[in-house]
């Protein structure tokens, strides 16, 4: 495409320098001051030529790429990902498993995967750009698209639709792994949350049960059940934060709930200002769970 | 001119004056009529508005400029880039193109002394200025529109955008398309029945083509944007549920009335330039159009296919396999017209002995961004490409060379173009190269990294970039290059600015003009012609007997209409003789009608019903008002 369009915008440009070094002459080289032959430049220029190119890029893109790269037949595929999208981060369920995550989608390579785009408030765009194109994820609506890693590795993937405020802060991570790891992943994420074991832990996890945040987040076998905010059930496995906007680590996840809109202005957590202590002891929980 | 008219002729003149002399002062031009006052006030109320979107421009550059700025915080930042693009686009390119070179130009292009209905144009003209003020006095009373210029549901609906700035916006467009469609009737009756006797469509100038298919385009593409903003604003102030999923509603309903209406929105915005360029391009080439049938044909197929193209902006919604194709393939057909286009402008300029004057260079550059911005464009076509670089800084590149550079770059070039006609002075010429130049190269420094950003992945509309990202050093590049791209606009109209005054005097036709404007006085008179001109080409001017033919004819006392205020109407094909019209003159009625339309509009949005109702009683009134004749008509 790139060298058709160069070849375009070069002979297009070599025309209008010709133009230049002819200024004080009329008519066409070779050709001389002839209409009919004018008429026959703008028709093969303007009208043939492109008809071959268009037909070719039609006939490429359209036809076999699109057909190629479209979502896979329902039930076709070994794994159904669901992603939904919030304001401003991902929501990813695996149905199979009964596991649910946010901001880092574990898939197994070489295999492809269903995924089911959604969203619970404005219209989002998934796109992991190395993976497949973009699909967009709208309320009330579930677009599918295939998930396809031919290699293992981590895929950065980000919201590709306005989405308000935070919309530059809304990104996330595909890990794409060997078969077996993926498998070991998906039945570790499937289970109940660690309970806190320090004694530091255990005073974070009731503050985070008593002060507000178990509102809105859910950690899996405690009573925290709320749905507004992401699953931190298994945070401490995650290699990054607040849609992939800091990196996993205590200083950060401190910094981060401490005054969560000096990092992501607009975003829905509020900083509850409970002082430092006690962020301290909830940050240790979190990071127990693993 | 004076000096070499005969007496006989001279006295013929001065009784033309006298009938067509509009009130003097300021209240002249409150209460105008003349289709070429109404152009210039179009255009300088566009020239402002372009100047709020490019401040608008430079802030979005400015916070761009490196990663995790925060010169703009992220609400401000998306405030800047919605009211950037709805300004830009409706608020300056299309009044500028239709209502100050349209305005101005299509009368003086057919011969005629002025446009079908000169009350309505100057009530077009008065409610744009009206809906602009709308739209800014949300801006700076904080109450900016956040959600992108096409303002997707969800996201602009009353739960996530709870704030009056989404009624802003949607008001101020559903109030300006009232101007633009009185604007484009008015363009369509007179270009089909003010031309003068012997015009013929087929010796009509190619810009009055342009001017003829985007006139009808836009009569067919904003109700489909009118019907979208009403549906929203009931939903917003009524509590209506046309776009909330939970309701029944659908948001991809908004996104289609949207692209109904945006993509044909796009060759509205181009097609004006395509005709500037076909007038300016035969005058500095000294020859005539290459095949001007196909180019007059493909003007009219780009209106017309531009309507069956809208959800190639909307690839990643979901569509069904087959409806994807199929608007994909429309999508290429677009070309066709294009390029037959650009290549009759290209093998005119080769064929021809080009002059390479300022507005000609405007005009080469306009080319040279159009096929870039062309050929960025195709890819668009391509689905599996487009679901990449969709929403991407790829299709930022894209539209600011189409727009800015196809649209825009010809607006300017026909700007130095008419600058002679209408203001009788000449501009520099020198200054005109450096301008040209400054702002060619600021264009592509600040615009072509796009390109590559988009295509590693940066997306538009994010207020910041992370350094790890590795974007900073094109974003640091594109904003110097909005600097220069100001800078270079600046001294565009500096240049005019400094001519207005000091300029040398231009004479009726500095250029050798092909287009009959450039046979009357510059500035033109009133009456624009004191004889309704002969026409037997679309090259009028090049027609000498004819003008020979015109200056007897004054002498003589033929075709001069000075029995009253009057310009002769034709049939609207064969362009024969049908009636003589009696034009208006000078009306306080428009500006009045615009008020009171402004007072339903703000009383709407301030949910005020009463008050709403009020304003529609006096509305009706002033509309009553608007259709009684001025004491000196009767």
């Amino acid at each position: 495409m790139l060298v058709v369009a160069g070849i375009v915008f070069l002979g297009a440009v070599a025309m209008l320098l010709v133009g230049w070094f002819r200024r004080g002459t009329p008519g066409l080289p070779f050709f001389g001051e002839s209409e009919r032959a004018n008429t026959g430049l703008v028709i093969a220029f303007g009208i043939a030529i492109p008809l071959v190119v268009l037909i070719a890029l039609f006939i490429v893109s359209d036809l076999y790429v699109l057909n190629k790269t479209d979502a896979p037949e329902v039930s076709s595929t070994a794994l159904t990902v669901t992603v939904v999208g919030h304001q401003w981060w991902w929501e990813a369920r695996y149905p199979a498993g009964g596991v649910v995550t946010a901001n880092e989608i574990h898939i197994p390579a070489r295999t492809p995967v269903n995924l089911v785009a959604r969203s619970v408030d404005v219209i989002h765009s998934f796109w992991v750009p190395e993976l497949n194109r973009k699909i967009d994820m709208i309320p009330g609506q579930s677009n599918r698209i295939e998930l396809y890693a031919e290699e293992p590795g981590v895929y950065r993937g980000q919201c590709a639709e306005f989405c308000g405020l935070q919309h530059a802060h809304m990104a996330f991570e595909v890990h794409a792994e060997p078969r077996r790891d993926f498998e070991r992943w998906l039945s570790a994420n499937g289970r109940p949350a660690h309970r806190a074991t320090g004694a530091l832990a255990r005073q974070g996890q009731r503050y985070f049960m008593e002060d507000g945040c178990a509102a809105c987040h859910t950690i899996a076998g405690t009573g925290a059940e709320g749905t507004v905010g992401p699953s931190l059930t298994h945070l401490a496995g995650r290699e990054t934060i607040a849609a992939d906007t800091l990196p996993n680590t205590p200083a950060d996840l401190f910094r981060w709930i401490q005054n969560p809109q000096s990092v992501k202005p607009g975003a829905k957590m509020p900083g509850l200002g409970l002082g430092p202590r006690k962020f301290h002891a909830i940050v240790a929980y979190l990071t127990e769970l693993e | 001119m004076s000096v070499s008219t005969p007496p006989a002729a001279s006295v013929r003149l001065d009784r033309l004056e006298r009938i067509w002399k509009e009130s003097p002062g300021l209240l002249g031009w409150l209460t105008t009529v003349d289709h070429k006052r109404i152009g210039i006030l179009y255009f300088f109320t566009s020239l402002f508005f372009f100047g709020a979107g490019g401040v608008e421009a430079l802030l979005i550059r400015t916070q761009l400029i490196g990663p995790n700025q925060s010169t703009l915080d992220p609400a401000t930042f998306n405030e800047m880039m919605s009211t950037h693009g709805t300004t830009m686009i409706f608020f300056f390119v299309v009044p500028m193109s239709l209502g100050a070179f349209g305005n101005y130009l299509i009368p003086l292009m057919i011969g005629a002394r002025d446009m079908a209905f000169p009350r309505l144009n100057a009530l077009s003209y008065w409610i744009y200025l009206c809906a602009g003020t709308f739209l800014y006095v949300g801006v700076f009373s904080g109450n900016a529109p956040g959600a992108g210029w096409f303002n997707y549901v969800p996201l602009a609906s009353k739960a996530y955008s709870p704030g009056p700035g989404i009624d802003f916006y949607a008001l101020s467009l559903l109030f300006v398309g009232i101007s633009t469609t009185l604007g484009a009737i008015n363009a369509i009756v007179t270009i089909f029945k003010l031309r003068a006797p012997g015009m013929s469509l087929n010796r009509m100038p190619l810009f009055c083509f342009a001017f003829l298919a985007v006139s009808f385009a836009l009569i067919f593409a904003l109700p489909a944007l009118s019907t979208a903003l009403i549906l929203l604003e009931l939903e917003r102030l009524l509590g209506f549920h046309f776009f909330i999923p939970a309701a029944g509603g659908a948001p991809i309903l908004w996104q289609n009335l949207f692209w109904i209406f945006g993509h044909p929105e796009v060759y509205i915005i181009i097609l004006p330039a395509f005709g500037i360029a076909t007038s300016i391009i035969p005058t500095f080439v000294r020859r005539r159009m290459v095949a001007f049938p196909l180019v007059a044909l493909a003007e009219i197929l780009v209106a017309f296919l531009g309507f069956g193209v809208w959800a190639h902006h909307m690839f990643a919604v979901g569509l069904a396999s087959a409806t994807a194709i199929y608007f994909a393939a429309a999508s290429l057909v677009i070309v066709i017209p294009s390029g037959i286009q650009l290549f009759a402008w290209i093998t005119t300029i080769v064929t021809g002995t080009p002059r390479f004057k300022t507005p000609l260079l405007w005009i080469i550059g306009f080319i040279v961004l159009f096929i870039l911005g062309g050929l960025s464009g195709v890819t668009f076509a391509a689905i599996p490409f487009d679901q990449q670089t969709t929403d991407t800084y790829y299709v930022v590149a894209h539209f600011h060379y189409v727009i800015f550079g196809a649209a825009v770059f010809p607006l300017l070039g026909g700007m130095y173009y008419w600058f002679p006609k209408v203001s009788g002075r000449m501009y520099y010429e020198r200054w005109g190269q450096v301008s040209f130049w400054l702002t060619f190269v600021g264009t592509n420094i600040t615009f072509f990294p796009m390109h590559i950003l988009g295509l590693d992945g940066m997306p538009r509309r994010d207020y910041t970039y992370s350094p790890e990202m590795g974007w900073t050093g094109l974003n640091l590049i594109e904003t110097l290059g909005a600097y220069l791209l100001a800078l270079g606009l600046l001294s565009v109209f500096a240049n005019l600015a400094v001519s207005l005054f000091r300029g040398e005097r231009a004479g009726n036709d500095p250029w050798e003009g092909d287009t009959l404007e450039w046979s009357t006085t510059s500035p033109p008179p009133e009456y624009n012609y004191p004889v309704i001109p002969k026409v037997s080409s679309p090259y009028a001017m090049w027609d000498e007997e004819d003008r020979e033919e015109d200056a007897r004819n004054l002498e003589r006392g033929r075709k001069t209409l000075e029995g009253g205020h009057e310009t002769p109407a034709s049939t609207a094909v064969d362009a024969e003789w049908d009636e003589i019209l009696e034009m208006p003159s000078n009306s306080a009625w428009p500006p009045l009608v615009a008020l009171a339309m402004t007072g339903v509009f703000a009383m709407v949005l301030l949910q005020q019903w009463v008050g709403a109702a009020i304003f529609v009683a006096i509305l009706l009134a002033t509309v009553g008002g608007f259709h009684l004749k001025e004491p000196e008509e009767a």
